[in-house]
């Protein structure tokens, strides 16, 4: 086949919905996009990690510790499947995490917010995964099969996330005045940075339409965007917290609701490495991966002898 | 009484030695083992959360006279004086260190990988013989945890042996930190097998388990791993203790200040 035909035989699957595999051909740039996003959403899910791990040992009850603890592992868990499904299309893991470590590559700004109180585990797992959840449910349908399986996994687990931290706040929100005030002012934090986790506008996103295009994305963020708040506004309502946005007002012609205006220039910053935990996340990750060295190393040269020794006594049995 | 004080020993271990294993959690050196370190906290937990369970059913059908004598934080006495039934959590998070009675090893600080991994080492060929052993109390709840709990510790006595022989027969600087982190926590291994007024009345009313006993298996277990993984039994035999009684090192306060900190700084409430 040429190039030319293989073109074709790649665009003719993406038009029938057929999945493309590791082994099938596909343009460069399908590929470097796909490495982009998988790897880009694995970071996320490891350095997410951390803000929530950061109140694993001072959560208030056993069992919300055991919660969040079981949370934060599947954190761990997806980050895992997502750089095995990156790796598929000839990228090493070690060749990831240098990317993320020298800021090459990116993560959900979200996580460079600080995790200030108990109620953020609430307001993280309700608005930081249901955001996550409005992006990904359409990836399970995404046209490269590794990663399409591998969101199908996570989306099943976020979906549970996304109801314990619904939970929390429910609890704290029903709770006595100063767990409302927590409640409250968790949602007030939260609220644009998780209206900013779908990036920016559809007439700013320079990748939209042709990963549109390939399939790789279904909806737009502007698209995603207004139905995670849509649903969002009514669940704040059904607790009794306020949505930080004066803006806010059903719109009937529409069918949606409209909201005030965002604060791009707040985004940018924060993608640039200017918010308020930027540097603390990466350095976290950095000393995580410099300090665990010489143990990676021990486990390779442990590796080697075994295999020597294994091979050393196949010969003398020879 | 004496059977909630044993209870309260063996669910302060699990408590402790999960808390600071919950530590590594988004920091462990490769990540299959961060969420293989994490799965195991939650082990300890899950095992700290029955029996504590335990523990609180046990303390409510105490005395009046007998339940105000047993703690002394004000806030238990507060709850306690009000003629409320405590729980799970008013075990964990409303008692000061002097009512706590885990093993010095558990509050021991994660350090690095090596200290780490010795830590669990040591603790989990103990956890396992006395697990084992505990499955024939003659307290059934403490038998059923135990039979539960077994699985558990069984996998993690595999992981941390694991990691032993690897450190151990690595590189020369794997080797060189985990023989040092042993030699550094040898000392809190003593108290293991140490038995306090509360395990010897335990054992003799059958509901626990004989500590002097499982040392021999506990020590075959060490050597055998040790032997493997290229290390030298540590030659300090000088031993710490005071754990099991109460007197705890240093650590356990910080411990307790950060995991108790919510609780004391929004008291009764729902979570």
């Amino acid at each position: 086949m040429t190039v030319h035909s293989f073109q074709e035989h790649f665009d003719a699957k993406i038009d029938n919905e057929v999945m493309i595999e590791p082994r099938d051909w596909m343009p460069d740039d399908y590929r470097k996009t796909l490495i982009r996003q998988i790897s880009q959403h694995a970071h996320s899910e490891i350095v997410g990690m951390l803000p929530e791990g950061n109140w694993i040992t001072r959560a208030p009850s056993l069992r919300r510790k055991a919660v969040l603890l079981a949370k934060v592992q599947d954190e761990g868990g997806h980050g895992l499947y997502l750089y095995s499904a990156a790796e598929t299309l000839g990228i090493t893991r070690d060749e990831m995490y240098d990317q993320l470590h020298t800021g090459k590559a990116k993560y959900s700004s979200i996580f460079n917010y600080p995790s200030l109180t108990w109620a953020d585990m609430g307001a993280i797992g309700w608005l930081v995964d249901g955001a996550a959840i409005m992006n990904q449910v359409p990836l399970c349908r995404t046209s490269y099969g590794p990663y399409a399986r591998a969101m199908v996994r996570v989306c099943k687990e976020e979906s549970f996330h996304q109801r314990q931290g619904f939970e929390i706040m429910m609890v704290l929100a029903n709770g006595t005045e100063v767990q409302k005030k927590l409640a409250q002012d968790a949602l007030n934090r939260w609220w644009w940075p998780s209206i900013m986790m779908f990036g920016p506008s559809d007439a700013d996103s320079p990748h939209t339409a042709q990963s549109m295009r390939w399939r790789i994305k279904r909806f737009t963020n502007d698209e995603l965007r207004q139905k995670f708040i849509d649903v969002t506004v009514e669940q704040a309502r059904l607790i009794g917290l306020t949505v930080p946005d004066p803006h806010l007002k059903w719109n009937e012609e529409r069918g949606h609701y409209d909201f005030g205006p965002i604060n791009w220039d707040e985004f940018w910053n924060v993608v640039k490495g200017n918010g308020p935990c930027n540097k603390e996340r990466l350095e976290a990750r950095k000393k995580a991966w410099e300090d665990g060295a010489w143990v990676r190393d021990a486990a390779m040269a442990h590796a080697e002898k075994r295999k020597a020794r294994k091979e050393n006594k196949v010969v003398k049995a020879a | 009484m004496n059977q909630l004080l044993y209870t309260l020993q063996i669910a302060d271990n699990a408590l402790i030695l999960g808390h600071r294993i919950s530590e590594w959690c988004g920091h462990g050196p490769i990540l299959e083992q961060d969420i293989a370190l994490t799965n195991t906290a939650l082990d300890h937990l899950g095992q700290a959360r029955s029996l504590y369970q335990h523990a609180a059913d046990m303390f409510n059908a105490l005395s009046t006279d007998e339940k105000k004598t047993l703690f002394s934080s004000t806030a238990l006495q507060n709850k306690i004086n009000k003629g409320e039934a405590l729980d799970e959590d008013d075990l964990a998070y409303l008692r000061d260190g002097w009512d706590f009675r885990n093993l010095l090893l558990t509050e021991q600080s994660n350090k690095d990988w090596a200290y780490t991994v010795v830590r669990s080492f040591l603790y989990d060929a103990f956890n396992f013989y006395f697990y084992t052993a505990l499955q024939n109390s003659k307290d059934t709840v403490l038998a059923a945890i135990a039979e539960k709990s077994l699985k558990e510790v069984t996998y993690h006595l595999r992981w941390s042996s694991e990691w032993m022989i690897r450190l151990g027969d690595g590189t020369e600087e794997s080797k060189a930190r985990v023989q040092e982190a042993l030699n550094n926590y040898w000392t809190f291994t003593g108290e293991l097998f140490e038995a306090t007024t509360v395990d010897n009345a335990a054992l003799a009313d059958g509901t626990g388990v004989d500590v002097a006993a499982i040392k021999i298996q506990w020590q075959e277990r060490v050597n055998t791993v040790l032997d493997e993984a290229t290390l030298t039994l540590p030659a300090n035999v000088w031993m710490q203790s005071g754990g099991k009684e109460c007197r705890h090192s240093e650590h356990l306060g910080y411990i307790l200040a950060e995991m108790q900190f919510m609780q004391r700084a929004y008291p009764d409430m729902e979570w």
